[in-house]
């Protein structure tokens, strides 16, 4: 039993430590304003108030802290994407993840699990290809993988010849893990209000106000407040949120939908996806099998579940895995991803000058949760785009230099 | 007998004691009746303890006997977690119970809630992970501790299936409300489908004492069931779950191993109410049950619940528990009533009445076990919310029934969007803001009282009846006066205990500390409690902690308990199987008209989408596909181009319809041509190619790649769907079979086949495009040449494939025809340096880094993607795509995808490579830096292994570069 936990058992009042900012009123000025309490504007708190002396931050959430999409997605951590830029982005966030808990002082219970994408097609071969020599290149364990190897990794999968997409090889990507998404957003938010930040939940923001082009104050349903810089990171609202600042981002939102089994005992280590037929798969440290898949075909705002979306998931994931047919759905659920034309985010200044941007995080945002913060904090901080996230500048659209990640994002979280 | 606990007729309305059942528990043989659920089979026995909680390995036995909790769940073969109070007994059915170690009487991990003070709310956050990297051997342990029942993986779960249906009304629970609303419904002359998870109609009418003497539950029972079975259109479905609530009322309905889905133009939920936990230490214990279990158990499965019994209530339901009890015999060794004053009620007189001794303004404090179930229990006085006096009196007793409140179920209704008001008058929350052709009714709108649930029903049907027939009949009112009877909940049944184990979530095994704590660690919105202590996370979702937890993180945070609210309910209601939600799945497979023929000649198929293809005949590859392409230069060969896609567009507008839709100039394309079709989208990006047939002025035949069709299509109608053109477009991949017949030697074989056109050169040119007839079958003549030899494509009605095929291979054998697959044309269209669009393009080609600005009319005022590539043609390009040899013949084929390296930076990769038969060396295509095409430049390939190759790039086509074969 680890000694941490023996101040619980010897005291006898229950030592409580308020993590967050006890309901206060809002004060009339901030020095920055984050619109967004999920895991990016947390952490980008945490940065700024940790390692820039930035402290005069108010968080601001309509809901509760981590309560977006950082709750909802599915937690697979991953960097096998297939530009340049994504990889070396995403290869931080990784390695950040792997010492996250040490760093916040809090278990966000990252696991090194593995993952394994299918290939059930020539053509997923040789993209899959591409990804493991990109990856290769750059120091992130990726590889192409036989039906041989793939039996190794995950032996209960369905390699029968004779399935209706039998299995032809896989890309196994050693370094994917995953983590316990809310801890995130907590060990984050914590360590921001511990030094200093406030964070205000159930605190909407009803406009955004500018002056000479410059940001100039955030409107909320509990007040007007001043700031001198002021962040969006509000996945799922980013189009929105940007449009009260006069912003137009390329932005389509699309419901994506999840669901989750009662527990089982462990029987899937590794996180398995296959883009194919759109299912990706992982079990919890509680038990339970996380179901995800492909989005919705039409754009939408509500999180509403369909019948049709969880009957699609359970019969894709049937294919790969037909023992699961005992396996029980507890829930379903549904977050909004803000799409962009390349798949990759954008990042950093607006043309609203000292609003800067953190949006289009479609369905990758939760594993770029470290990076983003450490990367955006230095922004806000020092005025200057870190270069690991300059190529996802909102600029890029109109120089015609997206970051394309279309064939290593579809279903594969 | 079944069982020492058995109670004779009229207890055990549902089992037949005529019929004895054998099954297996844990090991132990057993016997039931038919009609018994595991869980009142094993209780008949005496056999109470059922499984061992998640996280603390607690006994557990059955709380609510009515699917509602997680403590029945177990084992069966290829079923895991399975309700006990729900499966009924078959003969030799194997049972077994889930989550110990050791046996089940004695859980060797049960000392784990020895440690629980080591284990406060959320302690795997604050523990674990130093020194770094340590959490992933704590995961490892946690892991192998997690879970509840194991999944069989050699079983596969088979036969599930779904069907559709229609319904004016559907009426989901069959108690009271629910007859009632289907009767009025049905007379009404509506189609009402009435839904019921129970094997019997009349819900709670089946086990409820509703008077004194114990028959008018009964005789109402009876009225309802057989007016409902007395009209016809109401279809009842009984063992079935409403499972959900989807946009307008899209339903969900799960019985057996069909998955329903139904479509209702109204739909009624009387789903009643949940009876809620009193909270105080060791509620938990098997003995431990709801009034509504222990009435079930007796009224019907006719078992006995205990002998010696407390009664913990603070409404009717606990008397009228009570003397049920007497009826079976139970002694009952105190009813502990929390209300001040019981009042005076025929139930409450007549338990009086009968010399049970009655305690009011009293509760439990605690509970206490021997062995694995309930003994005792200790009565205290109420001095406050939540506080007991500082003594009180043991009471010896092996079972207690709780009826302290009840949670409407609210699940379907919120689903809906429904939201939930507390009211602190009658401690309980009700349901408001419902969407449209969606109503409540009786017990789950808050009506308790048996007559005015009843017209609370007739009320609702009236309303349906109205919206379906447009009518406007009158609408009843419900009695809304309250009556005393109707206030079922106790505002505060939760007592914390110094060394607690006072369960508010029992699946979770979550105390009333851990709640309380949770908030003052900060997580104090209702969503935050239940992420950071998992309440309601478990099984049976928050069924039972819902209230309770409001009513705590209210409390602690200074909020009302409507503010605080409790968490979403999602779909499903009940767990349901994957391979319920899956049922057959339907993943259809493709093929072409001559599939079978490519069969019988030993082709190897290969998956392209959904369709097959031959990729070569005979077993090895390497040597089918040299033959193959072989024949194709030097003789002539047939494949099956069936899968290719087809849109016919027509109209006025046909031309100038693809004028936009495609990159290249269509309006002077004169008929009987073809033209190269090369599509981008918004973003100028290479997306999909084919040729553009003009058949007459208004009629093009368009073809588009395999994979790309459909998507090529939907653009179309999306595109069209602004632009409104006079075209008609139609998809018509299907309808059409294709062959491309190839080589020096095709124009011979076909000619012969078809005598009606003159096929020569002069009378049809290259790009040319007849109508004609090909042995007797009606065709579409294309000549094209995607393997760069003289060709022909046909296309002939999708039925008269095989025959084409056979027609071709028997009228060619003079000239050696012979067919061949897609790994044949692929090398050949590489040797020709056709790119395919898909594998050597990606989400980023611009037509003039693959060499198609040739296929740009840039004069036009308008094309999808036109803006783009007029953009990018403004800034330098930074790749290329170009053709490459290797002639080192011992240099390995770089694969598709391998790198282009430049002083270890990644530069350009692979998309197409291959070792050419004909032109005896390595060839391929590549991505390079724009600057560096120039024929002759030399560049570095990294291949498998690391092993770096060196490649020169060579202009193409490498093979016939003047394009001489496919003019002959």
């Amino acid at each position: 039993m680890p000694a941490a936990l023996l101040k619980y058992a010897l005291s006898r009042k229950y030592p409580a430590r308020h993590a967050f900012t006890r309901r206060r009123d809002l004060k009339k000025r901030y020095d920055v304003v984050i619109i967004g309490a999920g895991g990016h504007g947390v952490a980008i708190a945490y940065y700024l108030s940790k390692y820039h002396g930035i402290k005069d931050i108010a968080i601001l959430d309509k809901g509760y802290v981590g309560g977006g999409n950082t709750a909802r997605n599915t937690a697979v951590i991953r960097s096998n994407y297939l530009t340049e830029e994504g990889v070396r982005f995403y290869r931080e966030s990784v390695e950040m993840f792997q010492g996250l808990s040490n760093e916040l002082g809090f278990n966000i219970m990252f696991e090194n699990r593995g993952q394994l994408t299918l290939a059930h097609s020539d053509a997923a071969i040789r993209s899959f290809r591409w990804r493991a020599e990109v990856n290769q290149h750059m120091g992130v364990r990726s590889e192409l993988v036989d039906r041989k190897t793939i039996a190794e990794l995950v032996p209960n999968l369905n390699l029968s010849e004779d399935s209706r997409f039998p299995i032809l090889a896989g890309l196994w990507h050693a370094d994917g893990g995953t983590a316990r998404h809310d801890a995130v957003a907590w060990g984050y938010a914590s360590g921001a209000c511990e030094r200093g930040a406030e964070l205000h939940q159930c605190t909407e923001v009803t406009g955004i106000e500018t002056k000479c082009g410059r940001i100039a104050a955030v409107n909320t349903n509990r007040g007007r407040i001043e700031c001198g810089i002021a962040v969006q990171a509000v996945a799922g609202m980013s189009s929105i949120v940007a449009d009260m600042a006069g912003i137009r981002l390329p932005i389509h939102s699309f419901p994506l939908q999840a669901m989750v089994t009662q527990p089982y005992k462990p029987l899937l280590g590794p996180l398995v996806s296959s883009p194919h037929v759109h299912v990706y798969i992982q079990q919890t440290s509680r038990g339970e099998f996380v179901i995800g898949g492909g989005s919705d075909p039409y754009a939408l705002y509500n999180t509403r579940s369909t019948l049709e979306m969880k009957e699609t998931l359970s019969a894709a994931i049937l294919e790969l895995f037909p023992f699961l047919g005992q396996a029980r759905v507890l829930r379903q659920w549904a977050g909004i991803t803000d799409m962009t034309p390349d798949y990759s985010p954008i990042m950093g200044e607006s043309p609203v000058e000292h609003y800067y941007l953190d949006a289009g995080w479609g369905t990758w945002g939760f594993k770029a949760t470290p990076i983003s913060g450490k990367t955006m904090a230095e922004l806000i901080a020092t005025g200057r785009t870190p270069d690991i996230i300059k190529p996802f500048e909102l600029e890029r659209f109109y120089r015609f230099q997206q970051i394309n990640e279309a064939g290593a994002t579809a279903a594969s979280h | 007998m079944t069982g020492i606990n058995r109670l004779p007729e009229p207890f055990g309305s549902q089992v037949q004691a005529n019929t004895v059942i054998q099954f297996q528990f844990d090991g132990r043989e057993y016997t039931g009746m038919q009609g018994d659920t595991v869980a009142s089979a094993l209780a008949a026995n005496d056999q109470w303890l059922l499984s061992r909680s998640f996280k603390y390995h607690r006994p557990r036995g059955a709380l609510t006997m009515a699917g509602q909790d997680a403590n029945t769940l177990v084992q069966l073969p290829a079923d895991p977690n399975a309700l006990a109070d729900v499966v009924e007994i078959e003969d030799g059915l194997r049972v077994s119970a889930q989550n110990f170690i050791g046996s089940l009487t004695s859980d060797r991990l049960a000392f784990i809630e020895y440690f629980s003070r080591f284990l406060p709310v959320g302690f795997y956050y604050k523990a674990f992970f130093r020194p770094r990297g340590i959490w992933e051997k704590w995961a490892r342990f946690f892991r192998s501790k997690a879970g509840l029942g194991v999944v069989d993986e050699s079983c596969i779960a088979r036969d599930y299936d779904k069907q559709y249906k229609f319904c004016d009304v559907l009426v989901v629970g069959a108690g009271a409300a629910g007859l009632t609303a289907a009767i009025e419904a049905g007379r009404r002359g509506l189609n009402v489908i009435l839904v019921d998870e129970n094997a019997a109609l009349g819900g709670a009418l089946n086990y409820t004492r509703l008077d004194s003497g114990g028959s008018r539950a009964a005789q109402l029972r009876e009225q309802l069931v057989s007016e409902t079975l007395s009209v016809e259109n109401i279809e009842v479905m009984t063992r079935a779950i409403v499972n959900g609530w989807f946009a307008d009322n899209w339903v969900p309905i799960v019985r057996g191993k069909r998955l329903f889905k139904v479509r209702a133009a109204e739909v009624i939920l009387c789903t009643g109410a949940l009876p809620q936990l009193a909270v105080f230490r060791n509620n938990d214990l098997p003995g431990i049950m709801m009034t509504s279990a222990a009435s079930r158990l007796m009224h019907l499965y006719g078992v006995r619940p205990g002998r010696n019994a407390v009664i913990l209530t603070s409404n009717d339901e606990g008397y009228a528990c009570a003397l049920d009890l007497l009826d079976a015999g139970v002694k009952i060794r105190a009813l502990v009533d929390m209300r001040r004053n019981a009042g005076e009620t025929p139930l409450t007189q007549a338990v009086r009445a009968k010399g049970v001794p009655i305690t009011e303004s009293s509760a439990i404090y605690s509970a206490r076990r021997s062995g694995n179930h309930l003994a005792a229990v200790e009565v205290r006085e109420v001095v406050a919310q939540g506080r007991l006096s500082e003594t009180g009196n043991q009471i010896s007793c092996d079972l207690l029934c709780m009826s302290v409140g009840h949670m409407p179920a609210y699940q379907l209704a919120c689903q809906a969007g429904a939201t939930l008001d507390y009211h602190d008058n009658s401690s309980q929350f009700s349901i408001s803001n419902l969407p449209a052709h969606l109503q409540i009714a009786g017990m789950v709108h808050g009506y308790a009282d048996m007559d005015a649930a009843i017209k609370d029903a007739k009320r609702a049907a009236v309303i349906a009846a109205n919206s379906v027939g447009n009518t406007n009949e009158e609408i009843p009112l419900t009695d809304n006066g309250a009556t005393p009877s109707e206030t079922v909940n106790f505002d505060w049944p939760m007592f914390a205990h110094p060394k607690g184990k006072e369960f508010v979530d029992l699946d979770e095994d979550l105390q009333m500390a851990d709640i309380i704590n949770a908030t003052h660690d900060g997580y104090e919105h209702i969503q935050l409690v239940k992420r950071y202590s998992t309440c309601g996370m478990g099984p049976s979702q928050g069924r039972h902690s819902a209230l309770p937890a409001a009513r705590l993180v209210a409390n602690e945070t200074g909020r009302t308990i409507g503010e605080t609210g409790v968490t979403t309910a999602r779909p499903p209601f009940a767990a349901e199987k994957l391979a319920h939600c899956a049922g057959r799945s339907f993943y259809p497979a493709r093929r072409s008209n001559m599939h079978y023929r490519h069969v019988e000649a030993g082709a190897t198929m290969l998956q392209i989408g959904n369709w097959y293809r031959p990729a070569h005949y005979g077993d090895d590859k390497r040597t089918a596909v040299e033959s193959e392409a072989q024949a194709v230069r030097n003789d002539v060969g047939i494949i099956d181009v069936s899968t290719l896609g087809g849109i016919e567009v027509r109209g006025p507008d046909a031309a100038q319809f693809l004028n936009r839709i495609y990159t290249f100039a269509f309006l002077k394309q004169p008929v009987g041509r073809a033209r190269y079709a090369l599509m981008t989208n918004e973003a100028g990006v290479v997306i999909d190619d084919g040729v553009a047939c003009r058949m007459s002025d208004d009629h093009f035949y368009v073809t588009a790649t395999t994979g790309g069709v459909d998507r090529v299509y939907q653009s179309m109608l999306k595109w069209n769907a602004q632009w409104r053109m006079q075209v008609d477009l139609a998809n018509v991949t299907s309808a059409y079979c294709a062959v491309n017949i190839a080589g020096p030697k095709s124009r011979q074989v076909l000619q012969r086949l078809c005598p009606d056109t003159d096929l020569s050169s002069e009378a049809f040119p290259y790009m040319g495009v007849r109508t004609a007839t090909v042995a007797g079958i009606p065709a579409r003549l294309l000549r094209v040449g995607f393997v760069g030899e003289l060709g022909f494509e046909i296309h002939a009605p999708q039925h008269a494939g095989e025959a084409l095929w056979d027609a071709l291979l028997d009228g060619g054998q003079e000239e050696g025809i012979r067919p061949f697959g897609v790994e044949a044309q692929r090398l050949l269209r590489l040797e020709k340096g056709h790119i395919i669009i898909g594998q050597d393009t990606d989400a980023m080609s611009s037509p003039a880094e693959v060499a198609m600005s040739w296929a740009i009319a840039a004069r036009k005022p308008f094309f999808v993607g036109n803006r783009s590539i007029r953009d990018l043609a403004a800034r330098p390009q930074k790749r290329a795509l170009v053709g490459f040899e290797i002639r080192c013949s011992a240099a390995p084929v770089p694969k598709e995808c391998h790198l282009v390296l430049s002083d270890e930076r990644m530069v350009g990769r692979v998309t197409s490579s291959a070792w050419s038969p004909a032109l005896q060396r390595t060839i391929g295509l590549a991505y390079v830096p724009a600057d560096q095409t120039a024929p002759g430049t030399s560049i570095e390939i990294r291949t498998d292994g690391g092993v770096m190759v060196s490649a020169t790039i060579v202009p193409t086509p490498f093979y016939d570069p003047d394009n001489k074969r496919q003019d002959l």
